[in-house]
């Protein structure tokens, strides 16, 4: 009888570290970590050492002190006694404010533009080339200088405006354009609300109930559209809907615009310069149309890809059920393009963002100009202020990339 | 991935603090030339001439400390700032020296850890406006839209003189004074504020300087010197000392031509001690004894230096005012060479 050997027992030794296929890999990711977490220390170890040098501790309590500047744009409460911390978000709010117009209007501008860059008609196309291939291919920040020179050096001054024979004219005794900004009519309401305090900011609460009332008739059309479909779908005949809708959606806001004295305040020619009315500063301005327009050529080449991409063989079969091109477009190719589109939108959403910090060559006062310029230069705090920063650009960037990714999901296609 | 931001925040941040060494004069001396902050260009304060060299108020006080370290008023490596980046240049050691306006303030000294080696301008916050504006006070400036230096005290004193007069304004926040005049001369604002001295040599580059006014409140003081880093008072003294010996220069007399024939020996010993005839003052600082009649012989003293580049004889036209020796009613006042 046999006798059968056990299994030889596993055996370790460390040659087998470096030797052994199956643990290589974990040594040179143990041995890289740590060279990583070395290089980190020494990093963190030089700064420390360096801020002791200089004789400067590291703490942010700068952002409770009185800041002492004022800022031009600013959506909350603020002037030269607020603190430090207000000026930041007073920053941040425009940075946001700048981010979301430019965002929105460089996608209506890309869409567009791509669309039309592969229409047939040969002018509009090429037309089209010309406006990417310049626009894309030239600095960002030369773009924000150009449209900041146009607004300041071609439009009127706000004294142009004034005396018998003046040399410049509101639009439809509306429309303010100066060379220090465009001042439009500015909604009021004669029996107001009030606001609503939040604690760091006040919202309000005519713009609140406006909002509810909105949504409350889109939820209400909705459910006629649903119905209706019902209807159609049991008798084959679809009840008339369209008035009801508009109603539904038009009727509430109106009576309540009605009811809370609603009236626009034009802009008046005052002292130096214009007042009442909206200032849409030349900062501002320079800004969003630079950033659409630039990053609208990067949008128009993603729209114009994910077109592409789309088979002839769908506008084919559409065009075979007789949809005409326009319905083709809407309802067979850009919904099927958008799976591809997307992506790469939000990398140039997430561009938008980051370029709003370019703002100081206009002087527009985002937050790298609050937080990561005045502040910074009045604090002597480098150190503190940069991180703050690079910390809220990151989390704003995030956010971004998260709702935009949930989106994505949502016309992603799904696969069951 | 987020680590990896925040530990690439710190390495940006670490590095640009750099390695601040103890003996600046040593670092010069080894690489040298002395590396001077100044300002990107404000006409008679520092701007580069037709030959790109930089000349100006500012840069005199950069080359007389050239040579007297270094013997050679040239060895200057000029590093233009802006208001906002003045301040990290000096601080993360880019420069070895900033002259560049530079307000003395408390937080400046204190907080922001540099030390002020003297004053070498007394200067006041001003306005200008153009002149068909109609304005003849800054009381009469209520809602109108100002041009001001981001990062500068003036912006800080405009605040305030609007907040305590009860007035508003609209601020256009611009980097760098030449910014400043276009947006000015374009009309995007009414009214342009900072150092009264600024502003003249600003009018002075303009095509009609006659159409625009300076008002005649100045709304602050401001003390415009030379500033080093702190914890290095060697350097710091032999910036303090040359600044000083151009401004004794000119109460003693000394002059860039008289200056090789009192350096023979006088019967003065303070001019003496001062150009190293005697006292033997510069080796107390490891320079050479002639170290002061070096810096003098780079451009002259402080009233020659004065009225060479923004003087009355100039285009900017700036008097001497508050800047005149104490012997003339001025505050300029040179410690004792002893």
């Amino acid at each position: 009888m046999t006798t059968i050997p056990d299994a030889p027992k596993p055996v370790f030794r460390p040659s087998m570290l470096i030797y052994d296929t199956r643990y290589r890999s974990l040594t040179i990711q143990v041995v890289v970590l740590f060279l990583f977490m070395a290089g980190a220390a020494w990093l963190i170890d030089n700064a420390i050492q360096n801020l002791r040098t200089l004789g400067k501790d590291f703490n942010f309590s700068f952002l409770g002190q009185r800041a002492g500047y004022d800022i031009n744009q600013r959506l909350v409460a603020y002037d030269s006694n607020s603190t430090h911390g207000r000026a930041l978000l007073v920053g941040l709010l425009n940075t946001l404010l700048l981010a979301v117009m430019s965002c929105a209007l460089a996608t209506v501008i890309g869409v567009i533009a791509g669309v039309l860059r592969l229409s047939g008609n040969w002018l509009v196309a090429r037309l089209m080339t010309v406006y990417v291939e310049t626009f894309r291919n030239i600095p960002t920040l030369l773009w924000i200088l150009v449209f900041g020179a146009i607004m300041t050096e071609s439009m009127p001054a706000p004294a142009a405006f004034r005396g018998d024979n003046p040399t410049a004219e509101m639009i439809l005794g509306m429309v303010a354009i100066t060379n220090r900004g465009v001042y439009v009519p500015e909604p009021m309401f004669a029996r107001s609300l009030g606001d609503l305090d939040l604690g760091l900011f006040l919202v309000s609460i005519d713009l609140l109930a406006l909002a509810a009332v909105l949504i409350a008739g889109i939820l209400i059309r909705r459910r006629l559209l649903r119905h209706a479909e019902a209807v159609q779908n049991a008798t084959g005949v679809r009840p008339v809907t369209w008035w009801k809708g508009l109603l539904a959606v038009v009727l509430p806001p109106a009576l309540l615009l009605w009811a809370l004295g609603f009236h626009l305040n034009y802009p008046e020619l005052a002292g130096f310069n214009f007042s009442g009315g909206i200032h849409l500063r030349n900062s501002l301005i320079a800004m969003w149309l630079a950033l659409s327009i630039y990053t609208g050529a990067f949008i128009a080449e993603n729209v114009r890809a994910g077109i592409m991409a789309v088979s002839r063989g769908q506008t084919e079969a559409a065009f075979a059920l007789g949809l005409r091109p326009g319905t083709t477009m809407n309802l067979v190719i850009l919904p099927q393009a958008k799976r591809i589109i997307i992506p790469p939108l939000i990398s140039q959403y997430l561009n938008i963002t980051k370029n709003t910090s370019l703002a100081l060559a206009v002087g527009y006062m985002d937050l790298r100009s609050t937080l990561g310029g005045i502040t910074l230069n009045q604090t002597g705090r480098e150190l503190e202020a940069m991180l703050l920063m690079m910390l809220i650009y990151l989390v704003i960037s995030l956010l971004i990339s998260l709702a935009m990714n949930l989106y994505n999901r949502r016309v992603g296609l799904k696969e069951r | 991935m987020k680590t990896f931001t925040f530990f690439g925040a710190l390495t940006a941040a670490g590095l640009a603090a750099g390695v601040v060494q103890a003996a600046t004069l040593d670092d010069v001396r080894a690489r040298g030339n002395l590396s001077c902050g100044i300002s990107t260009g404000l006409a008679g304060f520092s701007a580069p001439d037709a030959n790109g060299v930089w000349q100006g108020f500012d840069v005199a006080v950069c080359r007389a400390v050239a040579a007297a370290v270094l013997g050679d008023p040239m060895a200057v490596t000029f590093v233009p700032t802006t208001g906002q980046t003045r301040f990290t240049a000096l601080s993360s050691g880019e420069i070895d020296l900033l002259a560049r306006n530079t307000t003395w303030t408390f937080s400046r000294d204190v907080d922001l850890k540099f030390t002020f080696a003297g004053i070498n301008y007394y200067d006041g916050q001003g306005f200008m406006v153009s002149r068909e504006l109609g304005v003849s006070s800054a009381r009469e400036l209520d809602g109108a839209t100002i041009c001001i230096q981001t990062g500068t005290t003036t912006e800080l004193n405009l605040a305030d003189y609007f907040r305590a007069n009860n007035m508003s304004y609209e601020p256009v926040p611009i980097e760098t004074n030449a910014e400043a005049q276009q947006q000015y001369l374009a009309g995007a604002c009414d009214v342009y504020t900072t150092d009264a001295s600024g502003l003249a040599s600003t009018r002075a580059t303009f095509a009609d300087p006659e159409n625009h006014i300076l008002l005649p409140e100045i709304i602050s003081k401001e003390p415009l010197g030379p500033l080093v880093r702190h914890g290095d008072d060697e350097w710091a003294d032999i910036v303090k000392w040359t600044l000083y010996a151009l401004i004794a220069a000119e109460e003693y007399g000394i002059t860039s031509q008289n200056i090789d024939e009192l350096a023979r020996g006088t019967d003065n010993p303070e001019i003496n001690r001062l150009l190293g005839v005697e006292g033997g003052l510069g080796q107390m600082f490891r320079l050479e004894n002639d170290w002061a009649r070096r810096a003098i012989s780079a451009g002259g003293n402080y009233g020659e230096i004065f009225s060479s580049t923004i003087g009355e004889s100039t285009p900017i036209g700036l008097a001497r005012g508050l800047n005149a020796q104490w012997t003339q009613g001025g505050l300029l006042y040179a410690m004792p060479f002893r």
